[in-house]
């Protein structure tokens, strides 16, 4: 529970301290919002009592925490990274707005992780994706930021109904909302068959699986660059965490049926999503498309079903962060500076900004999956679960799938470091809170590769399908 | 437990208020409108919820709680929802979604 309080207490101390300060000096807020949530991601890693609390609603133990740590630093790097878009004019008067709509989204998916029942689901999903809406229309004088926050808004709208539909439909048939009775009661009569997909249809928009991925990529665009970049790493891996979690513990007696269902899902968000990455222009929709492929992905570690599968989920999620980070850090740093997003504009970039370029083609390898960077080991162990698990053909179209990716991300490098131009982005320098933020993903892409006992200490917390 | 009405007529209603919403939101072009379809939906859930709760399990009440929470996050979402309609109508305006689209493929 300390994340959770320790969390609400920061948020609420952040509007405190907005209103205590005078017009002039409203930029405090930003150093004070950065360092208490650094403090708060150290505390997050003190050891902490497993427990339940409201009859169950809530559970915490060392696999739940451990999730909510890995969101903390996504969180920290992206704060780091929003700073210097912070200090823009548009934006004097409702920075502190960003950090407690960002902080309370962050709560709601504390409590998602940590439900024990899907009242408590249910809620913490939309105290996730409620306020998130208004962080996509955040700059609200901007047609594109205004459009991506309906887009998002009645899209999400709906997957939350559609789910809910499916949750009444569970209560219905079993009588109960907790994990745990609904687990064992639920059977394959046709009720609840139609109950689970509901439910998966709505998680699916969530993580924008293909067929529901066409709000992704719009309000990926039309949002401010750091906010696309929670949307893309923080929100997606713990909705997947939590799809895992539920997927495990509450659906395990219909195993054969979701696996059928993800197993169509993982071969059409993986195909579909780097397809229409290939043919994309602008940086930020190249990414959305990119991250609709990745969540393909991830799929693979679910349908393994063992504990390995969940493991290697969480660890790729983990790398997830950092190489998408590293991506979304040098596209934000580069808007920043200069308002450009277009691939073009990043010709010959490698000659004026030679480390931003390098930070650029070591995350996209990673996204790939070029050996030295931790993005391989992620997907090495998402292949190596699944064909454990006997989906020798989901794991070939799976492989045939990195080489296309390949393809793109290798674009994004030509771009930088073999095509002429004649006025590439002038050489300009981040303020220090970018590069912080640039050198932690740059240290976590090698770190989390190199450091062995990280897979086995998450393995240790993992739980497969009960039987 | 209401006399003469059996537990059927209700999931009958309740189904058919969710597909009018389904239908209703993707056929309809107003953004307020395609608000109200999302609101028949939540609202057929909670008729779901409740007839349940009452006919089949009267010994909790999880149902109730949970359609209560329902409303609730409902009006939340509208009020963030109108808020956002109302910011779409000064950048375009219109609340048409037909002419909300600036990004396409």
């Amino acid at each position: 529970m300390r994340h959770e309080l320790l969390l609400t207490a920061l948020a609420l101390v952040v509007l405190i301290i907005d209103l205590m300060l005078k017009p002039g000096q409203k930029n405090a807020i930003i150093p004070i919002t950065i360092i208490l949530f650094a403090l708060h991601t150290i505390a997050g890693f003190l050891p902490a009592q497993p427990g339940e609390l409201f009859g169950s609603m809530y559970r915490t133990d060392a696999l739940h925490v451990m999730m909510k740590n890995i969101l903390n630093v996504g969180v920290l790097i992206i704060l780091l990274q929003s700073v210097t878009w912070l200090h823009k004019d548009e934006n004097r008067e409702k920075m502190a707005e960003y950090f407690i709509i960002l902080l309370s989204t962050l709560i709601g998916m504390y409590f998602m992780i940590s439900s024990g029942d899907f009242l408590m689901f249910y809620l913490g999903l939309e105290l996730a994706t409620v306020p998130m809406t208004a962080l996509a229309a955040y700059r609200h004088h901007e047609t594109k930021s205004a459009e991506a926050g309906i887009k998002l808004l009645l899209s999400s709208a709906l997957s939350s109904g559609i789910l809910l539909f499916g949750l009444s439909l569970v209560y219905g048939s079993t009588g109960s909302i907790y994990y745990n009775d609904v687990a064992a009661s639920f059977s394959q009569t046709p009720m609840q068959v139609l109950a689970f997909i509901f439910f998966f249809a709505g998680m699916a928009f969530k993580i924008s699986l293909v067929p529901f991925h066409l709000w992704t990529a719009d309000v990926y665009e039309g949002s401010p660059v750091n906010v696309t970049s929670y949307l893309s790493v923080i929100s997606k891996g713990a909705a997947s965490f939590i799809l895992i979690i539920i997927l495990y513990i509450v659906f395990h007696s219909i195993t054969f049926l979701w696996k059928d269902l993800v197993y169509i899902i993982a071969i059409l968000t993986m195909t579909i999503g780097n397809l229409f990455a290939l043919r994309q222009k602008n940086m930020k929709r190249f990414l959305a498309f990119s991250s609709i492929a990745q969540a393909g992905f991830i799929l693979l570690g679910i349908i393994a079903g063992s504990k390995t599968g969940m493991t290697s989920v969480i660890y790729f999620v983990l790398v997830y962060i950092f190489s998408n980070l590293g991506a979304f850090g040098v596209v934000s740093a580069i808007s920043n500076a200069t308002g450009k997003e277009n691939m073009d504009d990043y010709d010959g970039l490698y000659h004026t900004n030679p480390k931003l370029s390098l930070l650029m083609m070591l995350s996209v390898f990673s996204l790939a999956g070029i050996p030295p960077v931790a993005g391989f080991f992620g997907k090495f162990f998402l292949f190596t679960s699944a064909a454990s698990a006997g989906y020798y053909w989901l794991v070939f179209i799976a492989v045939l799938n990195a080489t296309i990716s390949l393809y793109y991300y290798l674009l994004v490098v030509k771009a930088m470091f073999i095509n002429k131009n004649e006025a590439p982005i002038a050489s300009f320098k981040s303020d220090m809170a970018t590069r912080i933020a640039l050198i932690m993903c740059t240290l976590g892409l090698f770190a989390i590769g190199f450091w062995g006992q990280l897979y086995e200490l998450i393995n240790n917390l993992s739980i497969g399908i009960l039987n | 437990m209401i006399q003469g009405i059996p537990l059927y007529y209700f999931l009958v209603v309740s189904t058919l208020m969710f597909f009018i919403g389904i239908f209703g939101f993707l056929t309809r072009k107003n953004l307020i409108t395609m608000l109200m379809s999302i609101e028949l939906i939540l609202n057929s859930v909670n008729i779901n919820f409740v007839v349940f709760n009452k006919y089949l399990y009267p010994q909790n009440l999880q149902g109730h709680f949970f359609s209560i929470i329902v409303i609730a996050v409902a009006a939340a979402e509208a009020a963030v929802g109108i808020a956002i309609i109302i910011n779409i109508y000064r950048n375009f305006r219109s609340i048409d979604v037909e002419n909300v689209d600036q990004m396409k493929n």
